[in-house]
């Protein structure tokens, strides 16, 4: 929208900043505004403050509407995280977008007393503040989303890494008993793990039991695979258990060439193994 | 010229890596290998990667030629202290390195080249006796 | 997509090579990737410069920091005017070799990114886009 010269609002930013913080806070504090119970009222009064502040800084450039330009970066980082945190609260995308549109009503009031005389720069300022307040409000709101995708990937990535955990039989011998299906998502993971546990342990065996896999198809099979290169480059073997009957048949039908890898039908048989490989041995002593 | 140094280690010879490694260097270091394991008859070459946070196919290539070169020379290679995230991505990219032994470490990897001595040398008595 | 920082590198030499590595190391670790996912592209960075300096008789390769959104990513672009490679399909699947080399360097590379893009013509050149984010 075309500004005849410099826009006025900036100044009366700094001017009234003061009056502004007391005014909006009254708007956030009315009724069915704010979650009261998450926030509180000098919380509430310190944000509203220390935003203003940050956009009169930001518009004292004279962009005014501009808010992806690097001025309005402080602005911009302070938005984001106070929709963090009003997420982490437990607050809707609506309470947190109301608090930036809510400035709306101090602002027009302000804006109507100082340009009484001048209505056409009174409508163009109404226009910029009325972008630039929905822009802010917007920015909070993909902000707000941003924040609530991050915690899903976290949980998702916990999820992951319960769900491979690895553990150490005897010196130098490490289990990874795989629940579930071996996607590579998984396989990236496992591999993670059992590496960092070699490097922990000096593990020297690890035995992959996949008893709780359902499948072993051809892509199950080359992530099997891949993890017992990995293993061997760090300079541990691995053994793999748990492998059923309809597991053998799967994988000699598909063609896939585990003649490299040390199989056992189960994870007794395995430790046994590694155990021998470790040198060492178990004797049953009377008792 | 700019060469990784090589050490003498009783009958192994201990290289240690640290710096990226470009095509003369390497180039070199296999030359240099081959001539000192040659000259000393050294029975084990030791080779220390624990400071590389990358190895490509030319590296990997590399390592394998080393491994090749002292077996025909009659000595064991052992890579070690490959770091985890050079594992993954190795195995990513499609190289397992089947030729090349491996360690976690330089201590487990001279164990493994002094293992493979004595087993060499508990050869010999059998040998005699087959005739 | 706005591109936060570009840098051009010459791959004429092996030396050159190391420096490649060296730049995508530095901006990788810079946007905050993982060691991992920072050893992944610095490899594949190396292989796709390799083959641009060893099959491709030398190029360039553009380094991008880019931001879609809230999403960091980083984004390479090898280019090359030698032979090009006739047959794309058949050179990402394994075991392609021409010129003694390992022949892995371009399925395996893929594997290694996110985004995979690569347009060759015979006798005109080669270009390889791979990007990784955060």
């Amino acid at each position: 929208m075309k500004q005849s010269g410099i826009s006025r609002f900036p100044e009366l930013l700094e001017k009234h900043e003061q009056k502004l913080v007391l005014d909006w806070t009254q708007e956030l504090l009315k009724p069915g505004r704010l979650r009261s119970d998450l926030i509180g009222q000098l919380e509430v009064r310190e944000q509203c403050a220390e935003l203003l502040r940050l956009m009169t800084a930001a518009t004292r450039s004279g962009n005014v509407t501009g808010i992806d330009a690097a001025e309005w970066q402080p602005v911009r980082d302070m938005l984001a995280s106070v929709s963090r945190t009003r997420a982490k609260q437990g607050c809707t995308p609506v309470e947190v977008a109301t608090f930036v549109f809510s400035l709306k009503r101090p602002l027009f009031a302000l804006l109507q007393e100082e340009l009484l005389n001048e209505p056409s720069v009174f409508a163009a300022e109404v226009w910029s503040v009325t972008e630039l307040l929905d822009k802010l409000g917007l920015f909070t709101t993909v902000a707000y989303q941003k924040s609530r995708e991050d915690v899903i990937l976290r949980q998702q990535e916990d999820m992951l890494e319960l769900s491979t955990p690895v553990v150490k039989l005897w010196d130098g011998i490490l289990a990874l008993p795989i629940i579930g299906t071996l996607d590579s998502a998984r396989t990236q993971v496992v591999m993670e793990n059992l590496l960092k546990a070699i490097v922990d342990t000096g593990a020297e065996v690890a035995i992959i039991d996949i008893t709780g896999v359902p499948t072993v198809d051809t892509l199950v099979s080359q992530h099997l695979l891949k993890t017992v290169a990995a293993a061997r480059l760090m300079g541990a073997d691995c053994i793999i258990s748990g492998i059923r009957p309809q597991i053998a048949q799967t994988i000699v039908h598909l063609g896939v060439d585990l003649a490299e890898v040390v199989t056992k039908s189960t994870l007794a048989d395995a430790f046994t193994l590694a155990l021998k490989k470790m040198g060492a041995s178990v004797n049953r002593t009377a008792r | 010229m700019e060469r990784i140094p090589i050490l003498k280690m009783g009958e192994f010879l201990l290289v240690s890596i640290q710096v990226d490694v470009h095509d003369r260097l390497a180039l070199t270091l296999q030359d240099d290998l081959t001539n000192r394991i040659a000259r000393t008859s050294a029975r084990g070459v030791l080779i220390d990667i624990s400071t590389l946070d990358m190895v490509d196919s030319f590296i990997g290539r590399m390592l394998g030629n080393i491994s090749a070169m002292s077996r025909v020379l009659d000595a064991e290679t052992v890579v070690v202290g490959m770091q985890p995230s050079v594992a993954i991505t190795l195995v990513e990219l499609g190289l397992t390195l089947p030729g090349v032994r491996t360690a976690l470490n330089v201590d487990k990897g001279m164990a493994m080249l002094r293992a493979s001595l004595v087993d060499t040398i508990e050869e010999r008595p059998d040998a005699g006796r087959e005739s | 997509m706005p591109a936060v920082k570009v840098e051009m590198l010459p791959i004429q030499s092996q030396y050159d090579l190391v420096d490649v590595r060296r730049a995508v190391r530095t901006r990788a670790a810079h946007i905050g990737m993982s060691i991992l996912d920072q050893t992944k592209i610095v490899t594949a960075a190396s292989e796709l410069a390799r083959n641009a300096l060893v099959y491709g008789g030398g190029g360039t390769v553009m380094l991008e920091e880019l931001e879609d959104g809230m999403r960091i990513c980083l984004r390479l672009t090898f280019e090359d005017h030698g032979p090009g490679i006739p047959d794309v399909d058949k050179a990402l699947t394994d075991g392609f070799t021409t010129g003694g080399g390992l022949g892995l360097g371009l399925g395996g590379s893929k594997r290694l990114v996110h985004d995979f893009e690569i347009s060759s013509v015979v006798s005109e050149g080669t270009r390889v886009r791979v990007t990784r984010w955060k």
